[in-house]
């Protein structure tokens, strides 16, 4: 199914900046360990232009932050890097809240929903069984408002042009049934 | 209020209402504290604690009154009965219950709920802090409560109209950083307490569609008002301006106002003619709409603070056109307090205000007016006790517009320096070593060196040299934030000499356990840690089990914890609330990623979100 390669097969035309060879390891720097230890200063350096922003850092309260006119984009698109988007799955009673930007790719991104919505039976992947149990797809709305299916796009794009993310499930889903 | 701010953030104080004597020995138990004695002194007793009770309502510092309720139990209760205000540094502390239960006359209380790393989206959203349970009880326990002060907390629409409702006697509410609440509630609350003397809301988060706002203004009482103090700089909706200038009108006894960036320089300008009595204003966008009608607009707004003899603080200037800058010259000799933090203004424009602020002894002001501005405060400035540099651009990868320039001209200029907080991308040691040397009065010092691990900008050498000569130098420093390239060796130096800091903030820095162990282990006063991304692990976080009693809370975000670790915290100190907080509900690692441990009387509380692990 998924491609031993890349997260989703498309690893060699994923978009990223950076230097070949280093890591997308600043974007989990709110994860575990911090940078500081592992890297030398130079390459820091040379990095720290590309890095994606630190939660949090500099230490200034939001209030500050959207106070300045031309600095709000700024602060905007900052917030939109935490990329939380809503997670609705059709018949669910409430919505979720997830942060793309923790995940890797496409694989990570299915874990983590099959996971977050597994007490609502999406765990019975009809993928696996060939057919077998609910069929559902995976879908997003694109910054023009349109609902895309999920796994179409580089990775990369596709968090940056996700808006929210949508579960369908039974009649609507079939015809568009993730080929992933 | 300026005076009431900085109490706030610079925990002045040890030890809330009842927790000075922590020793793990002793427990809770061992202190004769919690429940009220079950049967009443005997008569002579009774005179005697009439006597002690009329001299201790003069002790108003509450670590004079912590240490006199230790004497015995009579003073315990004499002093329980007198205290009018109540600190409350960490609302999960202690349950509303167990402290009406012992103050039971206190008529102003500061509630303080979330960690300080809230404020720069460390902490999500739900995690606690409900003002709610704290107002139903109050509103039982204590019906002739006046002030509250809350920072931090969640506070909602009904919590307002509770307030509103529930005390008679309410004079004064401040609202900072908090969030929950919205103009519908302002509205019932403007509404219903008709003999307020104080709002003020301070950068609190407000989150209504702009449909949903609501003209609270107007819901003031339409008599003669007893306002004092009326802030909402923070507001981001637009207040009804005819209201607003009707009210003020009506409110002869205003003295503070904080209007926000809605209000026009002329809109300004009518309100001070109709309050020329005012110390404090906040001005608002300081800006006119219209262009080119600026000559008259500058006339009268100059003559509008000419007749404001009583101006000592200002601050707002969020939209600043540098012409109208000029206006303020009257009162410039006359100010302690300027807030130009949100004026993007450059050293030319800054120059000719500040060459007249002689008494100015707090000073905020944004990084635009680069190491050149900072030169002409430091010339003029020389009672100057506060400053504050922020970044126009807060990214670590900004230009940054001061650096060891400024800091070192500050130093060599402001003496008196008692606080300092600057936003930079260059500094040296050199430029620390030297404010060490010659700000022996700083009692606060933050500096943030914005991007990550960035050495002394001459040597390379990493900062510890500079941070060690601050807590060698200067020795009646409580508060220190660090950052830039740090060894273990500046925790070292922490550990050595830093024997009253109370708080500490360190990002990404440290080499090993060993920074944290010298801190945990050297510093006895420490009260207050936070710590983010620094590779400090189980083995330090063991190391201070003898200290986390005395502490008020600590904070490890990014570090190296594991569970087990935390967890054998938890089990070693039962009056210790250890708790873990996961980013992302389905992750289940071993790895703790956030922790938030404080101690409490009460134990674990009852309303932790789903992600939130109570150990």
């Amino acid at each position: 199914m998924e491609d031993v390669k890349g997260s989703d097969g498309l690893g060699d035309t994923e978009l990223r900046l950076g230097l070949p060879g280093t890591s997308t390891a600043t974007r989990s720097a709110k994860r575990a360990l911090p940078e500081g230890d592992e890297e030398s200063h130079d390459e820091l350096r040379r990095t720290s232009a590309t890095k994606a922003q630190v939660v949090g850092w500099p230490p200034i309260r939001s209030y500050r932050k959207n106070s300045f006119p031309a600095r709000k984009v700024e602060a905007e698109a900052e917030a939109a890097a935490g990329l939380y988007v809503k997670v609705s799955m059709d018949g669910a009673p409430f919505l979720r809240k997830i942060d793309l930007s923790v995940y890797k790719g496409y694989k990570e991104l299915r874990e983590g929903l099959d996971n977050m919505f597994k007490c609502f039976s999406f765990g019975e992947l009809s993928r696996r069984e060939g057919g077998s149990g609910s069929e559902y797809a995976i879908t997003y709305e694109d910054k023009d408002g349109d609902l895309m299916l999920v796994g179409d796009v580089p990775w990369e794009m596709f968090i940056s042009s996700c808006k929210r993310l949508r579960i369908m499930k039974g009649s609507e889903a079939r015809g568009l049934e993730s080929r992933h | 209020m300026r005076e009431e701010r900085s109490d706030m953030s610079e925990d002045d104080d040890g030890g809330g209402e009842e927790k000075d004597s922590w020793a793990p020995g002793l427990g809770v138990a061992g202190k004769s504290r919690g429940a009220p004695d079950p049967l009443p002194p005997p008569l002579c007793d009774q005179v005697l604690e009439n006597v002690i009770e009329n001299v201790l309502q003069f002790l108003s510092s509450r670590r004079d009154r912590n240490a006199a309720s230790l004497v015995c139990r009579s003073w315990y209760r004499a002093e329980a009965q007198t205290r009018r205000e109540l600190f409350i540094g960490n609302c999960y502390a202690v349950s509303p219950r167990r402290a009406i239960d012992r103050f039971r006359c206190v008529r102003s209380l500061v509630l303080k709920g979330k960690p300080r790393f809230a404020d720069f989206g460390l902490v999500p959203v739900g995690w606690g802090a409900h003002f709610s349970p704290w107002a139903s009880a109050m509103a039982a326990g204590y019906p002739w409560l006046e002030k509250i002060c809350l920072k931090r907390m969640s506070v909602t629409d009904d919590d307002l109209s509770l307030l509103a409702l529930s005390f008679p006697f309410f004079k004064g509410l401040t609202l900072i950083c908090c969030d929950g609440f919205s103009t519908a509630g302002l509205a019932v609350f403007a509404e219903k307490c008709r003999h307020l003397r104080l709002l003020d809301l301070i950068e609190d988060y407000f989150e209504e569609e702009e449909y949903e706002v609501v003209d609270w203004i107007s819901k003031f009482p339409q008599t003669t008002t007893s306002l004092e103090t009326l802030g909402f700089d923070c507001l981001l909706s637009a207040v009804n301006f005819e209201a607003l200038e009707a009210l003020i009108a009506r409110s002869p006894a205003l003295r503070q106002l904080r209007v926000n960036h809605h209000v026009t320089v002329d809109q300004l300008r009518r309100l001070m003619v109709l309050a020329p009595q005012l110390t404090h204003l906040g001005t608002g966008s300081f800006r006119s709409p219209e262009e080119g009608e600026g000559m008259e607009h500058e006339a009268h707004l100059v003559s509008a603070f000419a007749a404001s003899r009583s101006l000592v603080s200002l601050s707002g200037f969020r939209e600043v056109a540098p012409q109208f800058l000029p206006a303020i010259y009257p009162v410039c000799s006359n100010i302690t307090f300027l807030n130009f933090s949100f004026a993007e203004i450059t050293a030319e424009e800054l120059k000719p205000v500040i060459r007249h602020c002689h008494n100015l002894q707090n000073f905020w002001v944004l990084d635009t007016v680069r190491d050149e501005g900072l030169q002409a405060v430091a010339a003029t400035c020389k009672d100057l006790r506060e400053l504050r540099v922020f970044p126009l651009d807060a990214t670590e990868d900004s230009e940054g517009f001061v650096s060891d320039v400024g800091l070192t001209a500050i130093s060599d200029g402001c003496r008196k320096l008692q606080s300092i907080l600057y936003f930079c991308q260059r500094m040296t040691n050199k430029a620390v070593l030297t404010m060490s040397k010659n700000c022996q009065e700083l009692v606060v010092f933050r500096l943030c060196i914005m991007g990550r691990h960035l050495p002394d900008h001459h040597t390379g050498e990493p900062m510890d040299e500079g941070f060690g000569a601050i807590v060698m130098n200067c020795k009646k420093l409580t508060r220190l934030a660090v950052s830039g390239l740090l060894t273990d060796k500046a925790f070292g130096y922490i550990g050595k000499y830093g024997k009253s800091i109370r708080t500490l903030s360190v990002a990404f820095a440290g080499n090993s356990d060993m920074g944290l162990r010298y801190v945990l282990e050297g510093c006895p006063k420490l009260q207050k840690l936070e710590i983010r991304d620094s590779p400090f692990g189980d083995a330090a976080l063991l190391s201070g089990i003898h200290h986390y009693y005395n502490m008020r809370f600590l904070w490890m975000s990014s570090c190296k914890l594991s569970h087990r670790g935390c967890e054998d915290v938890a089990r070693r100190l039962p009056h210790l609330v250890v708790e873990v907080i996961r980013d992302r509900p389905e992750a289940d690692d071993e790895a703790v990623e956030k922790l938030y441990m404080y101690r409490s009387l009460v134990g674990r509380r009852n309303d932790a979100p789903p992600f939130v692990k109570i150990l």
